[in-house]
């Protein structure tokens, strides 16, 4: 039975954008609001019924997702003016009207999608992984302790979201700092018993254009971070890591992977 | 600049700053402090630096290129910041750009500094004494915009040491971080009473 009471609508104010070339706009929409919506669902209402605040029929929003329990990072956008998982975001604990908008630093394909291939070249570029083929079998690596796994389970987590580069006051199209998650990741495969024997290449990736010294520790990214990451910690043990390098480079030196 | 060399000149520029413009810094405020014992002692104490063997290496070597240096290198890194204090509004984001605004100002403060004293003196048209001073800073306008020139100063040099520890990898952990950051209030608070003291003493 319909009844006349009037169902709670959820506002939304979005920052569109057609192509990536084109002027990003507003436009205002109401859904119909659900116990326990997130912004991802809310989206998807809209995406049923593409009709803005004023009842005009528009195209529905275009935005990126995946995996809807905050691991793989493809939903990232800035949400309320904070960088975010979509998916992570619940309707109940946001203000409205709930501002989205794309992670600008990235460059824009499509209203809330962006284009995160800048993480990934960054991670190819410092080889954030460990290197074990060979011409033939290597055999077993070193040990790992735990408690040093375990502690580099948590340097792990990273999803390559991008909200750390969004947070960071120095990444931004004047520069081409590659931002605290790839430095991060230096740290764990530089941490990684076989992954230390190329520590030296590491560093002085990261030493080079765009590298760990365009850091100006305004620490947001540490506090951005969905998965709790320490960046800071890591950027911080990766300046003592470059500091002790730039004197073995210098100076030569016979330890270069220990 | 070589992008390439990005590395190095940021490490340089980190170091400078502390030797030895930070340690430049602290002698001039406690030098000028001398003032509050009055013009005597204040003129004993700058003749007394004035009288160093090998000044103009000094000055060139000590003062003038690294400032310099830490200057020009210093503006770039300022404007290459996209600051947003709205999104995440944390005292190390605030602190970040009171690094990049003080250090805009110092430019200019110092340039003027330099302009009004230094090179009056070169060019021979007034010596530089606690008169010189004095005269300065009778100008209430000049003496509220030298007092805000000494304290973006002590904290520029403040916070610069806490970001030279990181940035050198001495504090790490989040923990010694918050420690150096009580630190650096101390030094900043300890150096800010030192420069306003000598400054008001000139009134």
């Amino acid at each position: 039975m319909v009844t006349a009471t009037e169902t709670k609508k959820v506002k939304f104010e979005i920052l569109r954008q057609d192509t990536p070339e084109s002027e990003p706009y507003f436009e205002k929409f109401e859904v119909n609001y659900r116990p326990n919506m997130n912004v991802i669902s809310a989206l998807m209402e809209i995406r049923q019924n593409p009709v803005n605040v004023d009842g005009k029929a528009t195209t529905p929003v275009t935005w990126d997702m995946s995996c809807l329990e905050e691991v793989c990072g493809a939903c990232s956008m800035v949400i309320n003016g904070r960088p975010r998982q979509s998916c992570s975001a619940l309707i109940d604990q946001l203000t409205q009207p709930i501002q989205l908008a794309p992670m600008k630093t990235f460059p824009v394909v499509r209203d809330l999608q962006v284009d995160r291939s800048r993480m990934f070249d960054s991670l190819k570029k410092v080889k954030a992984w460990v290197p074990i083929d060979g011409s033939y079998d290597l055999g077993e690596g070193p040990r790992m302790p735990e408690r040093k796994r375990q502690w580099a389970y948590e340097l792990s987590k990273c999803m390559t979201c991008g909200v750390c580069l969004e947070a960071c006051p120095n990444v931004n199209s004047g520069s081409n700092f590659m931002g605290p998650a790839p430095l991060s990741q230096v740290r764990l495969f530089n941490a990684h018993p076989t992954g230390s024997m190329n520590k030296d290449e590491r560093l002085n990736t990261i030493m080079g254009d765009g590298g760990l010294a365009n850091c100006g520790n305004a620490q947001n990214c540490v506090v951005a971070c969905p998965k709790g990451i320490p960046l800071t910690t890591s950027i911080a043990a990766l300046n003592r890591d470059t500091t002790v390098q730039m004197f073995k480079d210098f100076f030569g030196s016979d330890h270069m992977v220990d | 600049m070589s992008k390439e060399r990005e590395f190095y000149w940021r490490r340089l520029h980190s170091l400078l700053g502390i030797v030895p413009v930070g340690l430049f810094l602290a002698q001039h405020l406690v030098i000028n402090h001398f003032a509050t014992r009055g013009p005597e002692a204040f003129n004993n104490a700058t003749h007394f630096m004035e009288s160093l063997p090998f000044k103009l290496l000094l000055e060139i070597f000590v003062i003038y290129l690294p400032l310099m240096f830490h200057a020009f290198y210093g503006i770039y890194i300022a404007f290459t910041a996209k600051n947003n204090p709205k999104s995440f509004g944390t005292l190390r984001n605030y602190l970040f750009i009171a690094q990049r605004f003080t250090g805009i100002f110092l430019v200019v403060f110092i340039v003027w500094h330099v302009f009004e004293t230094r090179f009056q003196a070169a060019i021979g048209a007034k010596e530089v004494n606690f008169n010189m001073m004095a005269e300065i800073l009778s100008n209430p306008w000049m003496l509220g915009f030298y007092i805000v020139g000494v304290i973006s100063a002590t904290f520029h040099l403040a916070n610069g040491i806490w970001s030279f520890l990181v940035s050198w990898g001495i504090t790490q952990s989040a923990r010694s971080q918050q420690i150096v950051t009580y630190v650096t209030l101390l030094i900043f608070l300890a150096l800010s009473v030192v420069g306003v003291q000598a400054l008001l003493a000139f009134v």
